[in-house]
């Protein structure tokens, strides 16, 4: 196990953080969790970096307890934090130079590692840091994390504030880090990043909903989803939620997901309930379960 | 940034040297001669004569002057009264009046020092007019007392200041800039991503504290550059060990700055505290009022203030040429006070929460 969670919890005054979570991750696996803003994830990140001490339970980092072996986990991760931090005021170069000597190695030695993320910023490599694009501050800050060649890597929120086109391009580094063999686990906000995950955790308020792939977290929602849409969004939710047999209405892009208490539901009969409330352009379709969807459900 | 480090605080040097007197100079002096004679206008003569008085106006009453006073357009009105030059040729005594402005009171206690000395010159040279030859046998002996002044001969004030400034600047930068780094990193994150690195406490601060111990070297240097040419200052004493000294005396700062910044979360907090403490220190350094003059308790509490010590050494050093033996006790409890400081420091210093 590369890294290994048992009950630990964590609060901060009086606000429960993290709440008796237990998870483990394989070695060279991609794992994610995924939660909204406030449910923890942070909070987990700073207790397996040794940031933060757990106030109960116990976690390991490649083979090493989180509280008492600090100084190995130290030499043995790389993290990258929500927020860019590293020095504004030096170089790209100088940044790399800087967390390479740290680490008591040097860029030449793990070249081969960061290349394929490093070209894309080398150009830049003379401008200052704090003068970068989001996205290449991005790639900068996870170049600085693998510089030193860590077992695991730890990304808290990576894609927060990044386009989508660089967004994309972030998850199929990451893809091609795991083929190297590290370890990763990732935190984000985004449901459509966990389909790219191999395993995920559902986590909120500090508690973790649902451990499982991606796919079998899909496969287990329970009921049929339908895409409603009609041209006035609000009264749409309005009259769907006044609708008798409704289970879950909730917005989604640009329709309202439904679903029905009913196993035998039929699209018609509520097009025509629809229709008798003054709606115009109606259109039901079944669709895909997302994991957004699940979530929703969970966290119910 | 470096430029303002350095020439700010450079500029104070200048600047304060020059304002920061206790020299009363250019009072505006005034009189009422209701005598007009010979020996009142000779008592005019001398005030006018003197490089501190500017006679500004002859009023010809009390009460014009009296005006005049509370408009603030003169600081001293000296009264002398209708036969003045009879009443000291035939009594040998007579009363001059002298009102000054004392909205200051420091400086009002200095001009009234000086109109006493003007005053006594002219009473001495007015006797010796005055006397018989055989009066001078009977005459009782005036004892006068000459006073040298060691160190600073002629009561130059600057010579005084100069280096206490100094110390004042080189302290300021160093505890400020020391304060506020590693807050700073707090604040934009880079704290956290040092916390993870196999970094150990004493390479981190001694990295981020060795810079401005060499800016504090450079402050230093500069600023005694200015004080021999722009002022002259004396410098007796081996400027080796004031370097020995500051360099011991920077620990003390920056290991302040550091404690200071491993308790507050925001510069802004931080630089609330330093100034906090740095106002206590200058006030109470002895460099603006004598440490003898405080009460015992205040006088206790400047055991803790290194600036006190470092205006010391400088002084001693700089203007008596004092040696090592001269300034071992302060530099020893200097060098506790750098211990005491570091360990507080680097035992406060937290890589996690």
């Amino acid at each position: 196990m590369s890294i290994s969670v048992k009950n630990i919890s964590k609060s901060f005054k009086k606000v429960t953080a993290v709440n008796d979570v237990s998870f483990e991750v394989k070695e060279g696996e991609l794992f994610g969790l995924i939660g909204p803003d406030g449910a923890g994830k942070t909070t987990i990140f700073r207790m397996l970096t040794t940031l933060l001490i757990p106030e109960n339970g116990s976690a390991t980092v490649a083979g090493f307890d989180v509280v008492d072996d600090y100084k190995e986990i130290r030499n043995n991760v790389g993290y990258m934090p929500g927020k860019f931090s590293l020095y504004q005021d030096l170089t790209v170069e100088e940044n790399l130079d800087f967390f390479a000597t740290i680490f008591g190695t040097t860029i030449e030695e793990n070249y081969e590692l960061i290349k394929d993320i490093y070209v894309q910023i080398e150009p830049f490599k003379k401008r200052r840091a704090g003068k970068l694009s989001g996205g290449m501050k991005q790639k900068l800050a996870l170049s600085c994390a693998l510089i030193h060649k860590p077992k695991v890597l730890f990304l808290d929120e990576p894609t927060t504030g990044v386009d989508p086109v660089s967004r994309k391009e972030f998850w199929e580094m990451l893809k091609r880090l795991q083929q190297k063999g590290i370890t990763i686990l990732v935190s984000t906000p985004y449901m459509d990043e966990a389909a790219l995950c191999d395993r995920i955790a559902l986590i909120q308020d500090g508690k973790i909903l649902q451990i499982d792939t991606p796919q079998e977290i899909i496969k287990h929602y329970p009921k049929k989803i339908y895409d409603v849409r009609a041209d006035n969004m609000y009264r749409l939710i309005e009259s769907l939620k006044s609708f008798e047999h409704h289970y879950s209405v909730y917005p989604f892009g640009e329709f309202v997901h439904y679903t029905d208490k009913r196993d035998d539901f039929n699209p018609q009969e509520l097009q025509l309930y629809l229709e008798a409330k003054d709606h115009q352009n109606i259109k039901i379709e079944i669709t895909t379960t997302t994991i957004e969807d699940t979530f929703m459900e969970l966290a119910k | 940034m470096l430029p303002i480090i350095f020439v700010l605080p450079l500029l104070q040097l200048v600047i304060l040297s020059n304002a920061a007197t206790f020299d009363i100079k250019n009072i505006k002096f005034s009189y009422v001669d209701h005598d007009k004679t010979s020996f009142s206008r000779a008592l005019i003569e001398k005030f006018d004569a003197s490089t501190y008085f500017n006679v500004i106006n002859q009023f010809s009453s009390k009460k014009e002057a009296d005006a005049a006073m509370a408009k603030g357009e003169v600081d001293v009105i000296l009264e002398i009264p209708r036969y003045f030059e009879r009443d000291l040729l035939k009594q040998n005594k007579t009363v001059i009046s002298v009102a000054i402005n004392a909205i200051d009171g420091a400086a009002a206690g200095v001009e009234n020092v000086y109109i006493n000395q003007i005053v006594q010159d002219f009473n001495k040279n007015a006797k010796v007019a005055l006397s018989q030859p055989s009066d001078l046998i009977n005459a009782p002996k005036d004892i006068m007392a000459i006073p040298s002044f060691w160190y600073n001969k002629t009561l130059n004030y600057k010579t005084f200041m100069v280096p206490g400034i100094l110390v004042l600047l080189v302290t300021m930068i160093t505890l400020f800039l020391s304060g506020m780094n590693i807050v700073r990193e707090k604040e934009i994150g880079t704290l956290e991503q040092m916390n993870v690195t196999p970094i150990k406490k004493y390479q981190f601060i001694i990295g981020k504290l060795f810079p401005f111990w060499i800016i504090g070297f450079g402050l230093l240097t500069i600023g005694l550059i200015i004080s021999k040419v722009i002022f002259n200052t004396p410098m007796v004493g081996s400027l080796g060990l004031i370097y020995f000294y500051t360099a011991i005396y920077l620990l003390v700062v920056l290991g302040m700055g550091l404690f200071i910044s491993n308790f507050t979360d925001t510069q802004q907090q931080a630089m609330f505290i330093a100034w906090f403490f740095i106002v206590i220190f200058i006030l109470m350094s002895g460099l603006f009022t004598p440490i003898e003059s405080m009460p015992k308790w205040a006088q206790i509490l400047t055991e803790f203030n290194p600036i006190k010590y470092f205006v010391e050494v400088m002084r001693m050093v700089m203007l008596k040429g004092s040696s090592l033996i001269d300034i071992l006790p302060l530099l020893i409890k200097t060098t506790v006070y750098a211990l005491i400081m570091n360990g507080l420091a680097v035992w406060s210093y937290k890589k996690t929460s």
